[in-house]
This record gives structure tokens, C-alpha cells and sequence, in this order.
């Protein structure tokens, strides 16, 4: 019962047999699919992948936002984890998005519960889905107007002189 | 009233004052602090006498940035920040987050480790069941099982004191296993309580899932289908309440799960009477597994030979080089960790808890992001009690068992 029903390349080439270029970049960290699509057809490529009869990711798992700042153009990265309930196989569908204007469309339409992890991932990475029905801050105070999870905030005091950080990490 | 109540909710909504008995609509506050939501969460009821017509709620009342926060922490530093998500089976949230890790690093457990986790999980799960089905009880006016379970859960918590000496936030067990094995005093506790259970148990389900009364305060309550609680990402007993026979421990078996006789039992409805039934047989469940467990406990070290994670003994730092050179790296967090990223989900008590973690080789994660059950679920809830009373609201909070920590995070 724990096997999957179908295999990671079997999901590449459906996923590449329907969007071809715009898949953009795959990969299979500890064994689960990841796929990278522009960041204006993630919509289009979620709700494939809900609606196919074949695959049937049907199953939201969670929404994440990353942020690396060395990468100009694309410093935000949306993460959408999606399972198969019936074939018991998990895969990720990422879209890379620029600092200035991190847009992406809501997928509130296709799952209800994506509703609080969009809210989420925009109040802590600013990352705007937009046509959400109510995106505003959700475990932060509304008034707050930074996004805390971005890297430019460190845990600890900025100012602080008296520690080389070469022996304390990052 | 008996009008109102049967109209659907859209005839409702759109039927407006005129047609109500009252006449017009109230706003009440349910919470941050209402003895109902047992937790600081906030829904801003707008009702037509005791019917709901709509429901706003607010959450984040004790959000501790525990994402952040994990930021800057070594990976054995964030196991406590973990006890403080669910607090009621802190157990499992650090046993998934261990395993988390395991994943990522390559370790290999003996076999001894995991059914001692096992019959850890286990016990947290049955902690947080019963203290969800009987506050189901004490919601719908029935304290006395209340009070009755309770002795069962001191039980239980005593239990984890002797496997690591505290009892709610736990910290329980380390990267790699255990950071002993389990006590003399922890077998003599494990048998009373194997002893004692089932019967203790027995007579508190009699107290509720046949009462007459707490049938009818429960029965098509608060119901959601099996499409919508999907459609919502409901994991764990609320959506097995609804039917779906979704659980990780037998779909993604962890831990040797694969080894153990159980069943999951799965509801009909989707109301708090199957949420309740679902509950309590996951208890008898969880006892079944702990039994096999400890019977069949295997003999071997009950943590992984893995110097790089696992602290070696304390005589040891004093007396041996390596040991103290170890010690030394893991406290300052000079651990290596493979460059990756990996999601690792545990059945937790509220369902499916999973952690997604990117790591860059560095001493703390890049990025951690606990799946948190409640959070997921619990914005389902205006959907559910949309035209139900407000007594009967009160009943489906606490039959879906939101638990603060774990909303917020």
C-alpha cells in the first residue's frame, strides 16, 4: 500500500507532454518531484494537475514562500506542495518571482484551504496572489508593513560589533 | 424558531430582517477568551437570535515567529520550539521533527528506536484524543468523564517524566533516538497502565457514545463531505470522520508502522458525533499498537551509532578526547548537514504534520515550514456552522480539536 501507482517520470512527461517549455526546470531532491514553471501559469499548471484523470493531484499539501536574496530577478520562490491521495505520490510545483513586483494568481478557485496558505505565505514573504478574496495579514497585525520572513530581517541585533560572524554562521 | 432553523443557509443569508423572528442581526464575540475555545482565538459571530448567519475569524493572538526563530537555530535547538506547536501530544511533533532530520542527514535507526517511538507516538496520541473527546463532553454538559480520563492522562504523563523527565513541553528524544533507554520504573508504569487502560476507558465511552443526550447534541452537527474536507486539505480524524481513510502511518509508513495490526476507522458523516466515534476508536487503536510494540520490543541500543549527531555520554566528554570533540561540535552546531530539501510528515494527533525544510549546509536551516493540521482546517469552520446555534458552534470547535499552539505557531 505505501507504493506509488505512478512513477516521478511518468509525471514529468505528462506535465511536459501539456506545457513542453514551460517546464522549466525539474528536479527530484530525496525522491520528490520538483518542477519549475513561470510564474504566471502556475495556476494553469495546478489546476492540470487537479483535473487530470491520470494523475489526480488533487490533494493540496501546503503553500511556502523561500527567499534568497542573491538572486536578482527572482529572490522569491513559491512552493506548492501537492499530493495524490490515490496514486500516494507527492510533488512540488515552484515559481520563481522578482522582488519588485512578486505577483502570482490565487488558487483559492481550485482549493478552498489554499485560502489561509496564501494569506500566510503573504504575510510573511509578501508574495501577492492576486483575485485572493481577502488578502490581508494573518498571523501578524494588519498595520504591520514589512514582511518578517525575508531575509533582511536577522533574529538577532544587526548593530551588534562585538561577534565575527565568520565563527557563528550566516 | 423551529422556521429558521430548518431553512438552508443561503435562504437564510439572503432572506434578510423581515422575514426573522427577531428582527435583526446581532454581532457577538466568540473569544480570544471564551471558556469554549480553549485557546486564544477570536470569531466574530454575527447572529439572528441564536442562528449564525456568518462568522469572521481572527487568528494569530500568540504567534511566536517559531519560523523564524528556527532561522537561527542549530537542528537539535529547534526540538523544543516543536513541544509548543500541538502541547497537547508534544511527543509527536518532536518525534516527526527528529525524523525530519534523520531524513535529511541519511540516518538509520535500529529497530529498537522505533518501536520505542512508537509506543511514545502512541501515547501522545491517546493523551490528546482523550482529552479532545471528553472536552467534546464537558462542551455539551457532561463533566464527569472529564475528570474521569484524567487519571488515564497523568498516567500517560507520567510516562513520558520517565522517559525524559518533563511532562507537557517534552523535548523528547534526540536526533538519532532516545537519550536513554527506557527505565526500570518506566516498565513497572508501562504494565499499570497497559494493565488498567481498556477498562478505565470503557467506562468513560460508556458515559457519552451511547448518551442519549449527548447523541442528540451531536448527531448532524457541524457535518462537512468528504469533497469539501478535501477540498479544505483536512488531514487526520476530522477528515477520516467524513470517510476518506487518509492516514500517513499507513500510506507513507514511518517508524516500522508496517509492522503493526491496526485499523483506521473512518465515519460517515462528517459531523462532531463521527469526529467524536472516529476519536475514541483511534484510541482503542493506538493501545492495540502500543501492546504489540512493547511486547515485541526489540533488543539492541536504543539510539543510532551516529557521532556527528548524537551526544555522546557525559563520562565520556570528561574522560575522552574524541567525546569531548564531539560534544563540543553538535553543542556549537558543527553538525553536517547534506545541502537539499525535504518534506517529512508524521501522523500527527490533529493529522497530517509535516515539516518542509531547505537546507544549505549550513548549521541552521535555510527555511523550515511546519504544516500545521489546525491552521489548515480550522477555516473551514465558518462553512460549518453557517445556520447552526451558537451552542451547537461551540460543539464543532471543540470537536475539531483546534489547539492554539499549533494554529499560530
Amino acid at each position: 500500500m505505501s507504493k506509488s501507482k505512478i512513477t516521478n517520470e511518468q509525471l514529468l512527461s505528462e506535465l511536459q507532454a501539456k506545457f513542453g517549455d514551460a517546464i522549466l526546470q525539474s528536479s527530484q531532491p530525496y525522491g520528490m518531484l520538483n518542477v519549475y514553471v513561470p510564474a504566471d501559469r502556475t495556476h494553469e499548471v495546478v489546476e492540470f494537475l487537479q483535473k487530470s484523470e491520470t494523475l489526480k493531484m488533487n490533494y493540496l499539501t501546503n503553500i511556502a514562500g523561500i527567499h534568497y536574496p542573491e538572486d536578482k530577478g527572482k529572490e522569491l520562490v513559491v512552493v506548492y506542495q501537492l499530493h495524490s491521495l490515490v496514486n500516494n505520490i507527492r510533488m512540488r510545483v515552484k515559481a520563481t518571482l522578482p522582488i519588485e513586483k512578486p505577483e502570482v494568481q490565487t488558487i483559492t478557485d481550485l482549493y478552498s484551504g489554499a485560502n489561509w496558505m496564501e494569506r500566510e505565505t503573504y504575510d510573511f514573504f509578501g508574495i501577492i496572489f492576486k483575485g485572493h478574496p481577502n488578502l490581508k495579514k494573518i498571523l501578524n497585525m494588519e498595520e504591520q508593513d514589512y514582511f518578517p520572513m525575508r531575509k533582511e530581517y536577522p533574529l538577532e541585533d544587526p548593530t551588534r560589533e562585538d561577534k565575527d560572524n565568520r565563527f557563528f554562521g550566516r | 424558531m423551529g422556521e429558521i432553523v430548518n431553512k438552508t443557509k443561503d435562504e437564510l443569508l439572503r432572506a434578510g430582517s423581515s422575514d426573522t423572528i427577531q428582527g435583526e442581526i446581532a454581532t457577538l464575540n466568540l473569544g480570544p477568551t471564551h471558556p469554549s475555545t480553549h485557546g486564544i482565538f477570536q470569531n466574530v459571530l454575527k447572529v439572528d437570535g441564536e442562528t449564525i448567519l456568518s462568522t469572521e475569524q481572527t487568528v494569530g493572538y500568540i504567534h511566536r515567529a517559531f519560523e523564524k526563530l528556527a532561522e537561527r537555530r542549530t537542528y537539535f535547538q529547534i526540538t523544543p520550539i516543536t513541544d509548543r506547536l500541538n502541547y497537547c501530544s508534544s511527543p509527536l511533533n518532536n518525534i516527526g521533527w527528529e525524523l525530519t532530520v534523520e531524513k535529511l542527514a541519511g540516518i538509520e535507526v535500529p529497530k529498537r528506536v522505533d518501536y520505542m517511538r512508537v509506543i511514545i507516538m502512541e501515547l501522545a496520541r491517546i493523551a490528546d484524543h482523550m482529552v479532545c473527546t471528553s472536552v467534546i463532553g464537558v462542551d455539551a454538559g457532561a463533566l464527569t468523564g472529564f475528570t474521569w480520563i484524567f487519571s488515564l492522562r497523568e498516567m500517560i504523563y507520567e510516562l513520558y517524566e520517565e522517559v525524559c523527565g518533563a511532562r507537557l513541553t517534552t523535548n523528547i528524544g534526540r536526533i538519532g533516538g532516545f537519550e536513554r533507554d527506557f527505565s526500570p520504573a518506566f516498565h513497572k508504569k508501562m504494565k499499570e497502565f497497559l494493565k488498567v487502560f481498556p477498562q478505565r476507558f470503557e467506562e468513560f465511552d460508556q458515559l457519552l457514545s451511547r448518551n442519549r443526550i449527548f447523541m442528540d447534541r451531536t448527531v448532524g452537527v457541524g457535518a462537512i463531505s468528504a469533497e469539501r474536507a478535501l477540498n479544505y486539505s483536512f488531514t487526520g480524524p476530522n477528515l477520516r470522520a467524513t470517510g476518506v481513510d487518509y492516514d500517513v502511518r499507513v500510506q507513507e509508513p514511518y517508524c516500522s508502522y508496517d509492522d503493526f495490526e491496526f485499523d483506521i476507522p473512518v465515519g460517515k458523516d462528517g459531523d462532531t458525533y463521527d469526529r467524536f466515534m472516529v476519536r475514541q476508536e483511534e484510541i482503542r487503536q493506538s493501545y492495540r499498537i502500543i501492546k504489540q510494540a512493547y511486547e515485541n520490543l526489540p533488543e539492541g541500543m536504543y539510539h543510532a551509532d551516529v557521532p556527528d549527531y548524537y551526544l555522546p555520554k557525559k563520562e565520556d566528554v570528561y574522560n575522552k578526547m574524541e567525546s569531548l570533540i564531539y560534544h563540543f561540535k553538535i553543542i556549537y552546531g558543527e553538525t553536517p548537514i547534506p545541502v537539499g530539501e525535504v518534506y517529512n510528515s508524521i501522523e500527527a494527533a490533529n493529522g497530517e504534520l509535516g515539516f518542509y525544510m531547505v537546507s544549505d549546509g549550513g548549521r541552521t536551516p535555510y527555511r523550515l515550514q511546519f504544516r500545521r493540521p489546525c491552521f489548515i482546517y480550522y477555516q473551514a469552520y465558518p462553512e460549518m456552522i453557517t445556520g447552526a446555534t451558537i451552542s451547537d458552534a461551540v460543539l464543532t470547535l471543540s470537536s475539531m480539536n483546534v489547539i492554539a499552539g499549533e494554529l499560530d505557531a
